[in-house]
């Protein structure tokens, strides 16, 4: 029942032998005629050009325009470091990182623990457990839009099923996606629920990567199932922890579809995302030199908190 | 005794993730002041919203444009990637690690760097309300070419050696030689292409403003948040249902495929 996939040793595992084996490269000597570099050149053009195009041109065009006012109909203003003075005074962009950080800490937490979990589950022998596997990874392949429509009716607080079933065990209703307090948080949860089942199948895959030697050597020491899962377990799937934070990290700076349907980014800007204003500047003001100085200073703030999380788990 | 709280568990689980989606199907398939009463299955059986919401919107043109697009964007991929991931693997020419740590490079790069300026370059372009601006920038990238990279690493290169003895050109050893015996690399980086450009709304919503190239979640999106489904809930999920209904038909029919791919793409950290 398992599937390949969950047989392979830990994707980072994988890469890193892959790149240390290197290529076979004994053409030259073996009288075989050696392909000109022309043709090398002309296999590797089309990531070339698409590189310069939508890659090196927007990203030095993104520069430039931090530095201007434009419209993209009238000319093009230079106004030096304004917008980002304008930024770091804008209280809107302030919340969105705020928000995010909310929701990360709901997110990640919650997803780990929850995938790993059920991951841990299914790692072990389980009836049925493709029928499982499948049930979890289901939201992970619709589109974001359906989960959103769809939540936003289970978020409901007259009819919602969420408030039916809290009433129906005793618990006041909650205003879910009205209540400034819980909007975020009730997108966080909506999130997990849509990643969760990719994060199970990188924990089994990462599960399946330690070393079995390494259960029964501490079987033999006498050690306890807490201890193996502290001392074998979690230094093993240290990489796939990493890789899950950081995914995590990346869809909860990507926020758009979700609160553009859901709550336009209220109650009271609590559910404003870092996208969803970038796209509100650009393309509902078109004040395009502030969306990309947005999207600048937002894709430094996303490089940054990778790294400080690679660091602190690479300590741990 | 312990297995059996497993399966309680998991079963919990299962119906916690399966459970939105049998409501959402049954309200799509019910009047819409029955709505509040459904349990599991529809109250007051009616497609009376499927056919409301065929007479007011064009849903399946953005089915036939999101077909399109997706198809002709994993074609885009599968040949290319795969072009500049044998060069890789396989040739040795100078910039070539260059090449590769610049592709690794830009795996990092986050989207909103790069969202205002490419809108730009769209409208420089002419592109705008066009496939083209659907299409053209998403035919290549980077975790498709280490995919391919990382598996034409692992072929023989006897196998090579003789297609280029039998006067092959590059292009045909990769495409008649190379591809029969790729099958499974083609089938992951496929259903990962296929799968984000179906599922693409954020740019979609950005570059077309014409309601007749619209993509499908891109469609049904403006259906549910410009109002004009006038607060109809058993619309908007018909919608709903319609948008996710292909890729689910698809994940049932390749469940094992899809999680394969989806196992394979964590190599993209």
């Amino acid at each position: 029942m398992r599937s390949k996939g969950t047989e392979r040793k830990s994707p980072v595992a994988e890469l890193s032998h892959k790149v240390a084996g290197k290529p076979v490269e004994a053409l030259g000597d073996l009288g075989v005629k050696r392909k000109s570099s022309t043709s090398s050149y002309l296999l590797v053009s089309p990531y070339i050009l698409h590189f310069t195009v939508f890659v090196l041109f927007p990203v030095g065009f993104s520069l430039f325009l931090t530095f201007h006012e434009w419209n993209i109909i009238g000319p093009m203003k230079y106004v030096g470091l304004a917008n980002y003075e304008k930024l770091i005074q804008d209280q809107y962009f302030l919340k969105s990182i705020r928000n995010t950080l909310v929701f990360l800490a709901i997110h990640i937490p919650l997803q780990i623990v929850i995938a790993l979990g059920l991951a841990a589950v299914l790692n072990e022998k389980i009836w049925f457990r493709a029928f499982f596997r499948g049930a979890f990874f289901m939201p992970v392949v619709v589109s974001g839009v359906v989960v959103t429509i769809l939540w936003q009716q289970l978020y409901g607080y007259e009819m919602g099923s969420i408030n039916t079933f809290l009433m129906w065990i005793g618990i006041k209703k909650v205003g879910w996606l009205i209540d400034p307090f819980w909007a975020m948080p009730s997108i966080a949860i909506m999130a997990t629920w849509k990643n969760v089942g990719l994060y199970i199948i990188l924990f089994l895959v990462g599960l399946q990567s330690v070393p079995r030697s390494l259960y029964e050597a501490a079987d033999l020491e006498g050690a306890s199932k807490w201890q193996k899962f502290i001392y074998i377990t979690l230094p093993g799937i240290n990489p796939t922890i990493f890789m899950v934070v950081v995914l995590s990290t990346i869809s909860g700076f990507s926020l758009f579809i979700e609160p553009y349907v859901m709550t336009g980014g209220g109650p009271l800007n609590t559910t404003l995302s870092s996208v969803l204003y970038i796209y509100k500047q650009g393309f509902f003001y078109y004040h395009m030199g502030y969306a990309a100085t947005m999207g600048f200073v937002f894709a430094l703030l996303i490089l940054f908190v990778v790294m400080i999380q690679r660091l602190t788990i690479e300590n741990k | 005794m312990r297995k059996a709280i497993l399966y309680i568990l998991l079963c919990l689980f299962a119906f916690v993730f399966l459970y939105p989606f049998i409501w959402m199907v049954s309200a799509s398939l019910s009047e819409e002041r029955s709505i509040k009463d459904i349990v599991l299955t529809p109250v007051h059986f009616t497609f009376e919203q499927y056919t409301k919401l065929f007479q007011s919107i064009p849903i399946l043109g953005s089915l036939a444009n999101s077909l399109i697009v997706a198809t002709a964007v994993t074609a885009g991929v599968l040949i290319l990637g795969s072009m500049v991931g044998y060069a890789l693997a396989r040739h040795r020419f100078a910039g070539r690690n260059a090449i590769f740590y610049l592709i690794l490079f830009t795996m990092t790069l986050p989207f909103q760097l790069t969202l205002i300026p490419n809108y730009i370059l769209m409208v420089e372009f002419g592109w705008t309300n066009s496939f083209a601006a659907l299409i053209i920038p998403a035919m290549l990238n980077a975790f498709a070419i280490i995919l391919f990279r990382q598996h034409f690493m692992s072929i023989p290169q006897d196998l090579i050696d003789a297609a280029r003895i039998d006067g092959c050109n590059e292009l045909r050893i990769l495409f008649q030689v190379l591809w029969p015996i790729s099958v499974p690399t083609l089938i992951t980086v496929g259903i990962i292409t296929f799968m984000t450009s179906w599922n693409e709304v954020l740019w979609p919503i950005i570059v077309i403003r014409k309601e007749s190239l619209m993509t499908m979640p891109q469609l049904v999106t403006l259906y549910a948040v410009g109002g004009r489904s006038l607060g109809q809930i058993g619309m908007k999920l018909a919608s709903a249902t319609m948008l996710a209904m292909p890729i689910i038909i698809a994940y049932l029919i390749f469940q094992k495929y899809f999680i394969q791919s989806m196992a394979n793409s964590g190599l993209k950290e």
